[in-house]
Order: structure tokens, then C-alpha cells, then sequence
């Protein structure tokens, strides 16, 4: 249980023309962590996470999604992850039920697992009142939440959130976060960007991108030992501010 | 002198009540931070005080230039840059400052000097298409495409969301410059942390102002004793903090969890020997001083689940 | 001015930097001048046939019942001169003229051997051929019926039809559709391409920029609009040119002429664009509107595919209200019959009206506030 790895990646790999995007990145995260994934603007995130979810093919270098490999098991990979971003999440036109009942069918699920999980979805978020309200219409927290809850519908074993909280009001994201916590417990895997330094001390594990590759990947608290620092904020900014690339 | 006078202003889009009985002052050459998150109608005030929309009462002004009436004389003085950033992709950034200084009706050369600072940053990069910037470099090229005419008030609406810590950072910075050349700034954020970083801020949230002020003065109008506590496992621990009594309210703040006390049922001693007989480890408890982040949620009250 | 300048040099780079639209837009006329080269159909109804002879001559006179009891042509004139025929097509008076030679009757029965010659209106290829065919049906009805009277003796009597096209001899239907497309054409890039770079900048939301800016919203609008009446006039060019030498079709009128009525139909474009423009706010509904609102009615009601003669009444009065039907009427008036502005008075008031309402309304929508 300690080491079991839901991702494996190794000199993982991808350039755009003589663009490396990502450079020999290698890591791994555990099983039921909530491994935090940031860099600054530019620094490849969004590429390496691409892969990961296999939306992309690296360049070069090998990998496994929870035990899938991310080069040539790519379908296996997306119907074995959860994936929530901040610019799509779900369909603002449909409403509540009807986004669940899509994403829980896009998966596979049976109408019966459907029907049970969004009834205990839209309790444990207290959204029973809104089920027939138009997704696009409710306010930005909420329906962060409920896009958090529809990408674990198929009972993935990691979720991948890009800025999950990014705009949210400070309440609604720390009741986000602990929705994050709530899952982790159940060993669910956790694989979370963010622009907010706060949100980085609540993950088990922090990796730092610059340039392209990991300049540093540790717990919170060993990183801010490391640096001499408070807090992640100044740890984060000591180690981006070597970034050369201005793109 | 007050650059930007906002009286009892209210807009409506069908039933969203986006803004209500909005006032605030706005004093000549300070920075002034609206603070609030997503649709708490900052983008909304924003494009009432640049001309763009008209409220459906109250009224504003811009240096003393009314919004509805003298909104020609207003378009010549402010410098706007919208959320998200509108620049033309397509464009190198040379020719997107050109193009913003001549609708301007001036040239780069002749305000050359105002945006020295920040264009010499992004100037060896002129000839690259303004899609191809970074973040960071994008922002700083929109900045300067709102002070080539050198506005007296400058609007920013969300300048840094999106935008990493060490951008952010550098941002401030530059504002800063700005603003000792005499240049009014209003700007929004949703990130709480930037509002110590502002002379002055309003609060927003659901279209109301919750509180205006100095930072300074909205943090000590915080009315509980506020503890900060640290310790493992975490979730479990916040958990365990809003089940002890006098607890008012709990939240995760980084590595520490913030919890509003009644200073008459608990105290921090008391509270850390309840964790430790609970089994956590590390555990510190101390008297903090609130954030702005702190009041923030204290004002807004709009959760439920605070305990 | 300069800042005028700047805004129309920024609308170029726009356009010239999105090479793939550019090559569509440039490459769009050529491919469809060739498409309706092929495959196009028409259907007539009630053709107005006008007979050229004697009506004192009696099978002249059998033939022209024949006509008349046809369901799907109608006697309009009886004269005497072929010389008046010209002038009853260019005045859209008759689609066909049936001319008889003098003595017609007698030629037929006594010496076996008459002749007749059908004159079709071959500006509009499509129709006229069509027209022509019931017509020479009609004199082959009448060709069988004298032919069974003569069943079992030595005479016969025959008659020549003879087929001829005015305007257009070789009855290209190339003639046809130059017109629908060079409507077609200018119609799509001035408003579709008008509309969707407008509602770009607000989907960007550069159009806030702009508008906060001390810029006139007026010229706003005029920048964004003269990049694309270049465009236009450059596809206006490549067609014409393709259309003369490549489709063998002639310019017999003012190519002068032909360019004013052209400027009038793009600003009538341009305003349809920026009124889409107004009403929509994203890329996709402008596309939309203007594709569907605008690309489909052209084609149907402009008589590039039918002809408005063989439309239900009510379809006729609503092809009224299309601007490209007035414009594709004058262009083929100019380019294939080689007629005056006195032959488009009508048209081209009708144009001209339509596109300073167009402008007026879409300057006086287009908002200077978001």
C-alpha cells in the first residue's frame, strides 16, 4: 500500500518543433496522496498533464497511468481517469441531473448506478433543490463542486483537477478542499494544479516546475525546510524566479 | 482631490441583480483594490466606470466627468484594460502598442518615456506575435498599451488572475511605479493575498460592497480571537477543531487552520491540550492576527458549513 | 485620419496573416464558378410565347391554338416584323418568339416544305432552353397530326423547325450563373467576413478596448469595412476575368457600370454584415445567421439555381426584398444583353434604396457603449 504507484513516469519527454516543452521529467505518485503539480506560467504543466490523462503522446519516454502505459494504452488510461479543469467542466445549456446522466453514460455506467449515485452526489452537496436548474446558472463554486463529484462518477483511482479554485470565492474553496481531503481518504488519488500558494500546504507531496523539468519535489514542509522559508509561497518563488525561458 | 465618486449605482441583467447600491470614493493617485470572487459583479462596476455600460441608477464620475454624459471626455483620460487579455493575437507586440498609441492619438516615441520601465522588459521581443508571449510578458505588454496615452486613472479588471505567484509579484511592483507618477488605479482580484498590497480596498460580494477601507482598518474591525493551529494528519485535525467547543469557525489556511474562538468557553492552551489528548502530532496552536482573507469570510457569511 | 490609418492597416494584417481564410476566400470564387458550371436544372411555368407571321394564315393560326391550349405557354403578342422581337426580350416582355414565313400555309401543303424559326431569350441559357424544347414539342404534335392526314398518298407536307438563341447562340448556361456568382460571392465575403471580424474583437474583448478609446465608433466601422470591399474587389476581378476567359462568357456592357452597380451591392453587403454583427455574439451564430440567413435565400430566390418566374407567387414577392436578386437582374442585363443604365433604372433605384436603409439602420444599431 506505502508504494504502490498510480504514476510512473520516466524521462518523460515532449517537444514542439525545437520547442521541449518537457524535459526528462521522472516521478511518481503514490496511491491515495494528493500530489500537488505546480510551475510558473509556461513552464510546461499543462503539456506533462496532457499526457498523463492521455490526451497527448510524448516525444520520448516511458510511463504508466495506473498501470496503463501512456504510450501505447492511451484509451485505457481516459476510461480510468477523472479529469476536471477549470475552463471545461461541464455543459452550462443542460441542466444538473442532465450533466450527471451524461458523463455517468459517457463512462458506461448502468441507469440504475446512475440514478443511486447522483441521488447521493446531490445530497452530499446539498444540491437536491437544483437538480432541474441549468448548470450554467449557478454560481461558479458550486458548480466547481459538482464538476468535482461527476469526474469521480466512475469511481476513478486519480483524478486530475487543473486550478480547480481558480476565481472562487475563499469559502467555497476551502469547502472544495475538503471535498479533495474527503476523497483522498477513500484512496483516491489526487493530481492537483493551482495558483494559490495556500493550496499547495494542504498536499501530501509538492513538485515544482521550471523550464520544463522538476526542480524540486517534496512534502510542503521538507521544501520550506529546504529553502529556509515560512511558507510555499517564498519556496515557489525562489525556485521560479531561476526560470530563463520567457515563454 | 477624489478621482472616482460611485453614488448609490445598482444594474440588473434580467433577474441577476449583478450590482446594488454600490458607493464608494476613490482618491486621487492611490491604488484601490475590488476585492471579490467570480460573479460578485467587479467586471460589472468596471465597465460602468469606463463608459461601457450604463447603470440603471445612481450615478458615477471620473474626475469629475460624469459616465453617462461626458463619457467621450472620460474615454480620453482612463486607460482600461478588460479581464482577460485583449490584445490581438495575430499582431507582434510592436504593432499592437503602435496600434494602441495612434487610436490614442499618439505615437510610441512621444510617450516613450512612460512606458520605458515596462516596455524595455518586453522590447527585445517586439517583433513576436502577441499570442506567443507568456503570462507574464502579455500582461506587461497590455500595460503598456494602456498607459502609451498617458490616462490619469487607470482601470484593471482581474490583472493577475491566471497569472503565476512570481509574475504577480512583479506586477505589483510595476503598479506601484505607476502610481508614484501621480496615476489613479482601480483594480479587482479575486486573490485575497493582493489586497495588503492596495491603499485601499472594497470588499464585494453578490453585488454588494461588504466593507470598504484600508486594509489595515478592516482587519482590526475583525471581531473574534483568531488561533492559528498546526498539526497531523490535517483534514482529521480541522475536523476535530470544529467539534470543540467556543469554536466559532474553522478553515484550512496553508499550513495552518484558522479557527474563530469564543474567548469565553476556550483559550489556545485549552484547545492545543484537546488536540494533543486527541492524538496529533506536531501541534501548535497560537494568537494570530487575521488576514483579509479572514474578514473576508467573517463578512460574507454566505457558507454554512464555517462549523 | 491617422488613427484611421492605423485601424485599417490592423484590419489588413488581420486578414493577410490568417492565411487559411485568405486562401478560401480568394481561392472560393474560382471553385464555384466551375461547380455551377455543372448540374444545374430549371423548371418553367407559363412562358410567354410571342408569334411572329400572319394570323390570317390558317395553320399558323392551328399552330398557335396548339400553343395556347399548352399548360405551360401563353401567347403574349402577335406581330409582324422579327425586327420587334429584340426589343420585347430586353424589355423582359417575352421569353420565346415562334416566327412563321410568309405564305406559311400554302408553303406546308403544296409544296411539302415550310419553315418556322424559334427564338429563345439565351441571357437566361437555362430557362430558354427549356422554353424552347415545349415549344418545338408543340410543332411536333402539330408535324404528327398533318403527317397522319396525309397517311396512304403520295404527298407530304412538312415543316423545319429551326432554333436560334438571341443574346446568347451558343446558349451557354454559363451566362446563367456568372451573374448568381459574382452576387453570391460578393455577398458572402462582405457580410459574412464584415460580420464575423466584428464579433471577434467583442468575443476577445478587444472591442471594449476600442470603444473605450476616444475613437469615433464610426470609424470603427468604416476601417473594418474597407478591408473587405478590397477583397471583394478582387474576387469581383478573378471572377470576371475567369468569366471571359476561361468560360467564354462575354462583357458586352460599360464595364464602368458594371463596377458602380457592384460598389452599391457590397455596401448593401457590408451593412447586412455589420447588422449581423450587432445581433449576434459569438463567431458561431454570426456564421450561422449569415450562412443560413443569408447564403441559402441568395441562392434560392436570386435565380442562380431557379428562376423566380417558376416560384409560387408569394416566394416571388419575398425574392423581392433580396438585394442580390436586383444585382444578379443587373449584371446580366450589363454583361450579357450590353445594356445601358436606361435599361437598370428600375434595379438600380431598388439597390440603392436597400443599401442606405441597411446602412442606416446598422450605423444607428451598432451600439457605442457594450
Amino acid at each position: 500500500m506505502e508504494n504502490e504507484n498510480v504514476i510512473e513516469v520516466r524521462n518523460l519527454t515532449k517537444k514542439f518543433g525545437h520547442f521541449t516543452a518537457v524535459d526528462h521529467i521522472s516521478f511518481e505518485v503514490h496511491k491515495g496522496e494528493i500530489f500537488g503539480f505546480l510551475g510558473a506560467n509556461g513552464a510546461g504543466k499543462t503539456t506533462a498533464m496532457k499526457i498523463l490523462c492521455g490526451l497527448s503522446r510524448p516525444t520520448s519516454g516511458e510511463g504508466k497511468v495506473n498501470g496503463y502505459d501512456i504510450n501505447r494504452e492511451q484509451e485505457k488510461i481516459k476510461r480510468n481517469i477523472g479529469y476536471m479543469s477549470q475552463r471545461f467542466s461541464l455543459y452550462p445549456d443542460l441542466k444538473v441531473w442532465e450533466n450527471i446522466r451524461l458523463f455517468g453514460g459517457i463512462y458506461g455506467l448502468s441507469s440504475s448506478t446512475i440514478r443511486a449515485k447522483s441521488e447521493a452526489m446531490l445530497r452530499y452537496l446539498q444540491m437536491e433543490n437544483l437538480r432541474n436548474e441549468l448548470v450554467g446558472r449557478l454560481p461558479l463554486g458550486w458548480k466547481q463542486k459538482l464538476a468535482f463529484s461527476i469526474a469521480l462518477i466512475h469511481e476513478p483511482s486519480i483524478v486530475f483537477l487543473d486550478e480547480p479554485t481558480g476565481g472562487v470565492d475563499p469559502e467555497t474553496r476551502r469547502m472544495f478542499w475538503e471535498m479533495i481531503y474527503a476523497t483522498a481518504e477513500q484512496g483516491t488519488t489526487i493530481f492537483v494544479t493551482t495558483h494559490y500558494m495556500d493550496e499547495a500546504e494542504y498536499c501530501d507531496r509538492v513538485s515544482i516546475m521550471v523550464d520544463g523539468v522538476i526542480a524540486d519535489l517534496d512534502s510542503p514542509a521538507a521544501l520550506k525546510q529546504r529553502y529556509h522559508a515560512t511558507d510555499m509561497d517564498s519556496v515557489f518563488r525562489q525556485l521560479a524566479v531561476k526560470a530563463q525561458r520567457k515563454e | 482631490m477624489v478621482a472616482i465618486d460611485v453614488n448609490d449605482v445598482s444594474k440588473r441583467y434580467g433577474d441577476c441583480q449583478a450590482l446594488s447600491h454600490i458607493s464608494l470614493q476613490v482618491e486621487q493617485g492611490e491604488i484601490f483594490g475590488l476585492i471579490g470572487p467570480d460573479g460578485a459583479g467587479k467586471s460589472t462596476l468596471f465597465r460602468i466606470l469606463t463608459s461601457l455600460l450604463l447603470p440603471d441608477s445612481g450615478s458615477a464620475s471620473i474626475e469629475g466627468f460624469d459616465v453617462v454624459k461626458d463619457y467621450m471626455e472620460i474615454r480620453k483620460r482612463i486607460g482600461y484594460m478588460p479581464g482577460r487579455f485583449s490584445l490581438y493575437q495575430d499582431l507582434s507586440v510592436e504593432e499592437n502598442l503602435d496600434f494602441f498609441a495612434t487610436i490614442f492619438g499618439t505615437t510610441i516615441q512621444a510617450n516613450y518615456d512612460s512606458i520605458k520601465e515596462i516596455y524595455s522588459q518586453i522590447e527585445p521581443f517586439k517583433e513576436r506575435k502577441a499570442g506567443k508571449l507568456s503570462g507574464g510578458m502579455k500582461q506587461k505588454l497590455a500595460l503598456c498599451c494602456v498607459l502609451v496615452h498617458k490616462p490619469s486613472v487607470l482601470f484593471l479588471d482581474e490583472p493577475t488572475t491566471g497569472v503565476d505567484a512570481v509574475s504577480r509579484k512583479e506586477f505589483w511592483s510595476m503598479l506601484y511605479r505607476i502610481r508614484s507618477g501621480g496615476v489613479t488605479i482601480f483594480v479587482s482580484t479575486p486573490y485575497m493575498d493582493e489586497a495588503a498590497r492596495c491603499d485601499r480596498i472594497a470588499l464585494i460580494q453578490q453585488g454588494r460592497i461588504i466593507d470598504n477601507g484600508t486594509p489595515q482598518q478592516i482587519v482590526e474591525k475583525y471581531p473574534y480571537t483568531l488561533l492559528g493551529i498546526a498539526g497531523h494528519p490535517i483534514y482529521p485535525l480541522l475536523k476535530f477543531v470544529r467539534g470543540c467547543s467556543g469554536v466559532l469557525s474553522c478553515f484550512a489556511f496553508g499550513a495552518e487552520h484558522h479557527a474563530a474562538i469564543d474567548t469565553a468557553l476556550t483559550n489556545a492552551d485549552d484547545l492545543k491540550k484537546k488536540i494533543e489528548a486527541a492524538g496529533f502530532m506536531d501541534c501548535v496552536v497560537r494568537e494570530i492576527k487575521p488576514g483579509i482573507e479572514d474578514c473576508f469570510m467573517q463578512l460574507a457569511k454566505g457558507g454554512n458549513n464555517g462549523k | 485620419m491617422k488613427e484611421f490609418g492605423s485601424f485599417v492597416k490592423k484590419e489588413f494584417r488581420h486578414i493577410f496573416r490568417d492565411k487559411r481564410t485568405m486562401l478560401i476566400v480568394l481561392i472560393m470564387p474560382i471553385v464555384q464558378i466551375v461547380l455551377f458550371g455543372f448540374a444545374i436544372s430549371t423548371e418553367i411555368n407559363n412562358a410567354r410565347v410571342d408569334i411572329v407571321g400572319d394570323v390570317q394564315d390558317p395553320s399558323v393560326r392551328r399552330i398557335m391554338e396548339r400553343i395556347e391550349h399548352n399548360d405551360y405557354l401563353q401567347v403574349m403578342k402577335v406581330y409582324r416584323s422579327v425586327e420587334d422581337i429584340h426589343a420585347r426580350f430586353k424589355k423582359g416582355q417575352a421569353d420565346v418568339a415562334v416566327c412563321f414565313e410568309r405564305n406559311f400555309d400554302e408553303r406546308l401543303h403544296k409544296q411539302g416544305m415550310a419553315s418556322v424559326r424559334v427564338i429563345g431569350d439565351g441571357s437566361d441559357p437555362n430557362s430558354a432552353q427549356m422554353i424552347v424544347n415545349y415549344v418545338v414539342g408543340v410543332l411536333n404534335d402539330e408535324q404528327n397530326d398533318i403527317s397522319l392526314k396525309y397517311v396512304g398518298e403520295n404527298e407530304t407536307a412538312g415543316m423545319t423547325p429551326t432554333i436560334q438563341y438571341m443574346y446568347n447562340p451558343g446558349v451557354l448556361s454559363s451566362y446563367n450563373f456568372v451573374p448568381g456568382v459574382m452576387g453570391l460571392i460578393l455577398m458572402l465575403i462582405c457580410s459574412m467576413m464584415t460580420a464575423i471580424s466584428i464579433v471577434k474583437e467583442k468575443e476577445f474583448g478587444t472591442m471594449e478596448l476600442l470603444l473605450v478609446s476616444p475613437v469615433k465608433p464610426l470609424w470603427i466601422i468604416v476601417s473594418k469595412a474597407i478591408p473587405y470591399l478590397f477583397l471583394s474587389s478582387v474576387n469581383l476581378l478573378t471572377i470576371l476575368l475567369l468569366s471571359r476567359f476561361v468560360m467564354d462568357v462575354p462583357i458586352r456592357g460599360s464595364i464602368l457600370l458594371l463596377c458602380f452597380v457592384s460598389l452599391i451591392f457590397i455596401l448593401a453587403s457590408l451593412s447586412l454584415g455589420l447588422l449581423i454583427s450587432v445581433i449576434s455574439s459569438t463567431q458561431r451564430t454570426a456564421l450561422l445567421i449569415s450562412g443560413m440567413g443569408l447564403t441559402m435565400p441568395t441562392m434560392i430566390f436570386s435565380g442562380i439555381i431557379f428562376p423566380c418566374e417558376s416560384m409560387p407567387v408569394l416566394l416571388q414577392y419575398f425574392s423581392d426584398i433580396i438585394p442580390a436578386k436586383w444585382y444578379i437582374i443587373m449584371v446580366k442585363k450589363i454583361m450579357i444583353e450590353g445594356v445601358g443604365l436606361g435599361y437598370i433604372y428600375n434595379e438600380l433605384l431598388i439597390l440603392s434604396l436597400m443599401s442606405f436603409v441597411l446602412l442606416a439602420v446598422s450605423i444607428r444599431l451598432f451600439r457605442k457603449r457594450l
